[in-house]
């Protein structure tokens, strides 16, 4: 009984590698198929606009939905051991700080969506989670995505996405960190703090691996089946802009030169409300035709960090006031970020 | 009668978990009554942090995903 339950792990294991394996293979003659297929199968020449274009699409479509599928995969499982619940406990009754931190990196890897942002405040504040804690997550958590890395890895290179990562955390660490040190307590709506909740974390049923590859496979279903048409428009679009944008064309409004375009970049971002599935695409064509890197990380960070239909869903437990230095200190952050990358690079 | 609770606060989600609630408990042949409850200070009130949530006869069974709904039907039953 015990060993054909070994020999049945084992078998998956070898699938699991087998797999893994076909997906490299595949995946690193993705850029050699693209360059073939556009001059010889549709007679493209490569130099053209169009032909450029055209390039670009069928080889960065396939890249990056492959990338997204592995990667929401293993996210898929990481995430079954991680549940609000659990992260709240963790958290509950920390001291500022060293709460910020492990909040921020928390909200990298505990399922969140923005639809749940206002049971999961209500959870966190009446459960003693201070304020400032509680928003670092509220910060990382929809910032600080996996989707947003992966794009950002395979349409910019790991240093970007590495950028990306560790002045996401560190925004959602300081700005949470100012807003507990304000005292902005009494600005949370009243009816918030007379529920009182534990902050125990429920018994659970322990998962078995099996279970949370399951997990995984249900996170593809779910996440790649939402974002897959964003990501097919936004890399038509990017398509577009890499044929026919003449290069350097965004050097005189979002290069290095232009200071403000930072600024405006994040004000025209914040109230925008887009995935990083659709956006990154996009973005990564502007880069390419001149665009500063810390303008387009401070644009990105305000599409997917901040957003009008947030603050909506937010309004109902937070008061004007906190609401206003909520959106505000987050989005000094990411002009902050903006100006030191154009500084930097 | 059973009675079915949808948590949320009215996101593509909530609607998904109650059409599928829906299927299951017509499934099941019981008879019921469905009630979509989208205030956070209800929602608060089961201690729910991640919506939606399914809650039957008063206990919550499920938060923050949507089941199949084979899995719909056998924690309503």
């Amino acid at each position: 009984m015990n060993q054909r339950r070994n020999l049945s792990a084992l078998t998956r294991a070898a699938a699991g590698l087998a797999a893994l394996a076909a997906w490299w293979l595949v995946y690193r003659q993705l850029a050699a198929v693209a360059g073939w297929a556009t001059p010889s199968l549709l007679g493209l020449r490569r130099e053209s606009p169009l032909g450029s274009a055209v390039e670009f699409f069928i080889y960065e479509t396939p890249k990056v939905l492959m990338l997204l599928v592995l990667v929401v995969f293993g996210v898929g499982i990481v995430r079954s051991y991680f549940t609000p619940e659990r992260t709240r406990a963790m958290l509950a009754g920390r001291r500022e700080s060293a709460g910020n931190v492990l909040a921020a990196l928390l909200g990298v890897v505990t399922p969140f969506c923005s639809c749940s942002a206002v049971p999961l405040f209500i959870g966190f504040v009446t459960a003693g989670v201070p304020l400032g804690v509680t928003f670092s997550f509220l910060i990382s958590a929809p910032m600080v995505n996996e989707i947003a890395l992966v794009l950002l890895f395979g349409l910019f290179g790991w240093k970007v996405a590495a950028l990306y990562l560790g002045t996401g955390l560190l925004i959602a660490l300081v700005a949470g960190w100012i807003i507990g040190r304000l005292k902005l307590e009494r600005h949370v709506e009243d009816w918030v703090y007379a529920n009182k909740v534990d902050a125990t974390a429920p018994a659970e049923e322990r998962l078995d691996l099996a279970a949370r590859v399951a997990a995984g496979r249900e996170a593809v279903r779910d996440i790649v089946g939402r974002v897959w048409l964003y990501v097919v428009l936004g890399i038509a679009v990017g398509a577009g802009i890499h044929g026919y944008v003449p290069t350097n064309a965004m050097a005189s409004i979002m290069g290095r030169g232009a200071w403000w375009s930072v600024p405006l970049a994040v004000l025209i971002g914040v109230p925008m409300y887009s995935n990083a599935a659709g956006i990154i695409p996009v973005v990564q064509a502007l880069l390419g035709k001149g665009a500063a890197l810390g303008t387009v990380l401070a644009f990105m960070m305000s599409v997917i960090g901040l957003s009008l239909p947030e603050a909506i869903i937010l309004r109902k437990v937070l008061k004007p006031p906190l609401l206003l230095i909520f959106f505000g200190v987050v989005a000094a952050g990411i002009t902050a970020v903006g100006f030191l990358f154009n500084w930097l690079l | 009668m059973k009675k079915i609770q949808i948590l949320g606060t009215g996101c593509a989600k909530c609607q998904k978990l109650a059409a599928v609630a829906e299927e299951a408990a017509k499934a099941l042949g019981v008879p019921y009554e469905l009630e979509k409850v989208t205030d956070p200070k209800k929602i608060m009130s089961f201690g729910v942090m991640s919506t939606p949530a399914l809650v039957v006869d008063g206990t919550v069974r499920l938060t923050g995903r949507v089941p199949s709904t084979e899995d719909a039907r056998k924690l309503l039953s």
